[in-house]
């Protein structure tokens, strides 16, 4: 399903940049501050003081669940491409079904499911119930993190089957020439390779992964989204907690691309 | 497992479930429309506008990529119908109550529309542009270039990134359960919350939505063949 854009469609090429001062930028730049200045001005705001620190507690939630889930989603995306590309049948079948649920069927689905339904089923085990593992099983958290974490990996497994397939064979074959071991060949040759070929994409995989962190609010776990609906609860307001909320999510999406690409910068690469 | 719940009629919650699945695939091909109506709009505004538009567009695509699905349904549910009702109010008339259909395609093809606009951008221009200008040159007028010229040969370019959308289309429309519309997923927390059998009506509702996504994948794999026809086949 998941073609390789690059090769349908040429690289796009901005326009030549143009300064932000151009007259009619000004322009919009002095509207856009203008509505702002209206919104801070005739809004309620005189909420955010009292729930500030709930408000950083809570985006310092949201970051921690993105990065742990991005991260050990990586970590099980590469056993998933792989398995793809050279798995042998079962396995290559069993990886392609598990990429094809998880990005057939809708997250919060997914998310209900784990917790509502894996929830009640674990409750009914008493061996479940008198284990260790209970008290952590009892709580929103873990939930929420596997639902993320496997929706990470099955969409970056995807582009992972990609980028292993699209090393070019010589490399490979070099490597085996030089009397490599297929471990060795995969550890020093395939697996850098393949993951460099991938990095594009990571930074869009990120942003997405960001986007789809509020989900975890609706099974009771503690992120900026579900603060900021327990102000919308107090307060009765409508738009402002919402629009502080779109502005959060702004923000941290406009400091992620902007590290993505400082880091995309730093990787040598042959310019096409 | 207990299968009987699933029965059509209601002592079982089937029917409930696949009326549930039909308003999400109301949802889906609504929003899906207008997103592609923006869409197009959207980049031959980004391409051939004047400057303040293209500066526009670039704001909406930005703000709609950048923010939460979640929190731009809820913000646009309650902004949609608020605004309704002003206009409303304003023309002197009584305010109405919106459905809520209207309201979640109104939304789903926003967030729609931003994406559909970059995707038919890049494909609109990977046109060779000779044909584009042989259009202008026979002296068709700018509309009548986008439906000869325009969107045709740009169908190639555009399927697979349109596809990707219709799948997200389909997806997205599980996030109307947050506000209450009942669409399937809904409707499923629903009848496992009353019957207490989570497992049977999530895997159920699953099994649907999987099944909507693999019969569009067939459907999208006919498109693309038909829309490619003619074209050089990539290495």
């Amino acid at each position: 399903m998941i073609k390789d854009e690059a090769t349908i469609l040429p690289a796009y090429k901005p326009p030549k940049a143009r300064s932000l001062l151009e007259p009619h930028r000004l322009f919009l730049m002095a509207v856009f501050a203008g509505i702002f200045a209206c919104a801070v001005i005739y809004m309620r705001w005189d909420w955010l003081p009292k729930y500030q620190d709930r408000l950083i507690a809570g985006i310092w939630q949201t970051l921690v669940l993105l990065f742990t889930t991005a991260f050990f989603g990586f970590l099980l995306a590469v056993p998933l491409g792989l398995a793809q590309v050279t798995g042998p049948k079962p396995l290559k079948w069993l990886a392609n079904g598990f990429c094809t649920i998880i990005r057939g069927t809708p997250l919060l689905l997914q998310l209900w499911l784990l917790y509502y339904g894996l929830g009640s089923l674990f409750a009914q085990f008493p061996e479940i119930r008198q284990s260790f593992m209970w008290p952590y099983l009892r709580q929103a958290w873990p939930y929420g993190f596997t639902a993320l974490m496997l929706s990470f990996a099955a969409y970056e497994g995807e582009v992972m089957r990609g980028a292993f397939a699209g090393v070019p064979r010589g490399e490979l074959e070099a490597a085996r020439a030089f009397g490599m071991r297929p471990f060795t060949m995969f550890r020093r040759i395939w697996l850098p390779r393949a993951i460099h070929r991938s990095l594009p994409t990571l930074n869009g995989e990120t942003v997405l992964q960001l986007k789809s962190t509020p989900l975890v609010a609706t099974i009771t776990v503690v992120d900026t989204y579900s603060v900021i609906s327990k102000v919308r609860q107090d307060t009765f307001l409508t738009y402002e907690p919402l629009l502080l909320l779109a502005l959060i999510y702004l923000v941290l999406t406009g400091i992620l691309v902007v590290a993505f690409r400082f880091l995309e910068n730093r990787i040598p690469s042959r310019g096409a | 497992m207990d299968l009987s719940l699933l029965a059509l009629s209601p002592p079982g919650w089937g029917g409930v479930l696949l009326a549930g699945l039909f308003s999400s695939l109301q949802l889906a091909v609504g929003g899906y429309l207008l997103g592609l109506v923006i869409g197009v709009g959207g980049a031959s505004g980004k391409l051939y506008g004047g400057p303040i538009v293209r500066d526009l567009l670039e704001v909406y695509t930005t703000l709609v990529r950048a923010i939460p699905e979640l929190v731009l349904i809820l913000l646009l549910y309650y902004a949609g119908t608020d605004l309704v009702n002003q206009l409303m109010h304003l023309l002197g008339l009584p305010s109405m109550d919106i459905s809520g259909l209207a309201t979640g395609i109104f939304v789903i093809g926003v967030v729609q529309g931003a994406y559909s606009t970059e995707v038919l951008r890049g494909a609109i221009k990977a046109i060779p542009a000779g044909e584009i200008e042989a259009a202008r040159a026979y002296g068709m007028s700018p509309f009548l270039t986008l439906r000869r010229v325009t969107l045709p040969a740009m169908l190639p370019y555009a399927v697979p990134g349109l596809s990707n959308l219709w799948l997200i289309a389909t997806k997205d429309t599980a996030l109307l359960a947050v506000v209450g519309f009942s669409e399937l997923t809904l409707v499923t927390r629903q009848a496992a919350g009353s019957t207490k059998h989570y497992m049977t009506f999530f895997l159920a509702a699953g099994a649907l939505y999987l099944a909507v996504t693999l019969v569009s994948n067939v459907i999208i794999g006919m498109i693309e063949k038909r829309a490619r026809r003619g074209m050089v086949r990539e290495a």
